[in-house]
């Protein structure tokens, strides 16, 4: 079975005042294997969050299926819901509780019992270098911190699939690799099957088993780092890019950014 | 109504999750106004500053032949300053449902099995509860200004739950004009508008005996009134409890509808984020 598996998924937005209407995913396919971390590259706008969304039950498709550990996401959202843990582009934890309370909140939302929601606070505190801050109000921690309790909320539950929504966008570089490590471990010691989206093509191709780029709603080019590459005898992931999207990656990141998105 | 609420649960204990569910979201809300009683004591100052300009200005119109009001021109006020204060702190609500879409918060309860109607509960748990207080708040000062309540301990208790009403109403209306249109202005500009003219087509300030008959007719639909006549009532001495009971069964349904709207509102909102 696989971890995730999507297929010809597509979904479209209404526009106001503009026709066509945007086709945020054209037909998008998917497969990750349990354990491994898969890497969604593209610019902004080109589907990746939309992806996320439809895998983690907050949009449903218009056309196309997919399933989280074998569970239909659409059929059975609630189901997915207990296997999945997901950590947003924006952070989500509340600013005005402690790091503590946000924990236990999130493990008493998963049905667990007041006691183990308070033992896996701590237990997930400590491993995410928060306990000395666990008492002290969200909004005075630093981005690193915030993020690393973002992560935190959504393992509360040991989820099978986590996915990561540009996990490290807004980091200091030092607060990066902090985290690049925290994603390896994930994969590599509690067996977590990871998704993981960003635009970082360097993060991708340091962190990710298996990457796919996507592009205008499409996967444009799938598989290990190291054989696209290999494949079209490029060095970097920015040509592979390239050859497969007809524009830099850098150029498509720019008009994304212009675009005002 | 739980049956879609338990299928949106499978586990273990499927019906007490939308309790307990219920019960740990509201004690978030109500651990950050405890945190933050600043909030609430700016909601209600507003109101309360009109309760003593308005009482201390207009004092004298309470001998006018026909006013027909037996104590001072400010306890004739403190139902219709409970009900502005009911509308006007609720409107609130629709903000801080913006602030949590914006912020991530709402997505990341979206997708935990949370029960989808326990995250609208607490909202309006907590409008109750915020209500409450400030009800009192102003009952209390309206007592250290000289007001005095004959309808004692009972009449308070029915003016808090008409104000609970009213503020479950317009709590729900802001919820649903947030999570529809996404903009602070708009929940602004659309209560501000009509913050004004409900207050004074009610007999918050004046009885109904003394406006012009088209006025009187607005009046008597205005369910803003109809909060100010329940609690009026009920401070009386001898209170006409069916008038009471009328006219909090049409709050009453007016809210259950403001409830019902605004978790259809969320419940698409919840399916296409």
């Amino acid at each position: 079975m696989h971890a995730i598996e999507a297929h010809g998924l597509v979904k479209i937005y209404p526009a106001p005042g503009k026709n066509p209407r945007i086709r945020a995913l054209d037909g998008l396919d998917l497969i990750v294997e349990p354990g491994t971390i898969f890497a969604l590259v593209g610019p902004n706008g080109a589907g990746k969050t939309t992806t996320v969304k439809i895998l983690t039950t907050l949009a449903t498709a218009d056309q196309g299926t997919a399933t989280v550990e074998g569970i239909d996401v659409r059929a059975d959202p609630a189901g997915a819901r207990r296997v999945i843990g997901v950590v947003g582009q924006r952070s989500g934890a509340d600013p005005t509780a402690t790091g503590r309370e946000n924990l236990i909140l999130q493990g008493h939302l998963y049905g667990q019992p007041t006691k183990a929601a308070k033992d896996r606070a701590a237990e997930l505190l400590e491993r995410f270098d928060l306990t000395d801050a666990a008492g002290r109000f969200v909004r005075t921690y630093s981005g690193g911190m915030q993020r690393r309790l973002d992560v935190a909320l959504g393992l509360v539950h040991r989820p099978k699939v986590l996915f990561l929504d540009e996990p490290t966008t807004g980091l200091d570089p030092e607060a990066r690799t902090a985290m690049w490590d925290e994603i390896t471990r994930l994969a590599a010691s509690d067996k977590v099957t990871v998704l993981l989206t960003t635009h970082y093509l360097d993060e991708a191709d340091r962190l990710a088993d298996r990457l796919a780029i996507v592009d205008r709603g499409r996967v444009v080019a799938e598989g290990e780092p190291d054989q696209l590459k290999r494949d079209l005898a490029v060095s970097s992931l920015d040509e592979v890019y390239l050859r497969h999207a007809g524009r830099r990656y850098s150029d498509a990141i720019r008009v994304t950014e212009a675009a005002g998105r | 109504m739980t049956a879609t609420i338990d299928s949106e649960r499978t586990g273990p204990a499927p019906s007490p999750a939308f309790l307990s569910d219920t019960w740990y979201l509201t004690g978030r809300k109500l651990h950050a106004l405890v945190r933050q009683p600043v909030m609430l004591v700016m909601g209600v100052a507003q109101p309360a500053i009109w309760l003593f300009l308005f009482g201390d200005l207009f004092h004298k119109i309470i001998d006018i032949p026909g006013f027909a009001y037996q104590g001072s021109y400010l306890a004739y006020l403190i139902p219709g300053i409970v009900a502005m204060n009911a509308m006007s702190s609720n409107m609130w609500a629709g903000m801080s449902m913006i602030e949590e879409i914006d912020r991530g918060t709402l997505n990341r309860f979206l997708v935990t099995p949370a029960s989808r109607l326990a995250i609208m509960n607490a909202a309006v748990a907590e409008q109750a509860v915020s209500t409450t207080a400030q009800t009192l708040i102003i009952v209390v000062l309206g007592y250290a200004g000289g007001a005095r309540y004959p309808g004692g301990a009972a009449g308070i208790a029915v003016l808090i739950a008409a104000s609970i009403l009213v503020g479950v109403l317009w709590g729900g209306l802001s919820n649903m004009t947030g999570m529809l249109l996404r903009s602070r202005e708009a929940i602004i500009g659309v209560y501000s508008f009509f913050m004004l003219p409900l207050m004074f087509l009610s007999s918050a300030f004046i009885p109904p005996a003394f406006m012009p008959g088209w006025m009187r007719a607005i009046a008597s639909r205005n369910p803003l009134n109809w909060e100010v006549q329940i609690g009026r009532d009920a401070l009386l001495a001898n209170p006409d409890w069916s008038a009471i009971a009328i006219r909090s069964g049409g709050l009453l349904a007016l809210a259950v509808i403001a409830v019902a709207i605004s978790v259809t509102t969320f419940r698409s909102y919840a399916k296409n984020v």
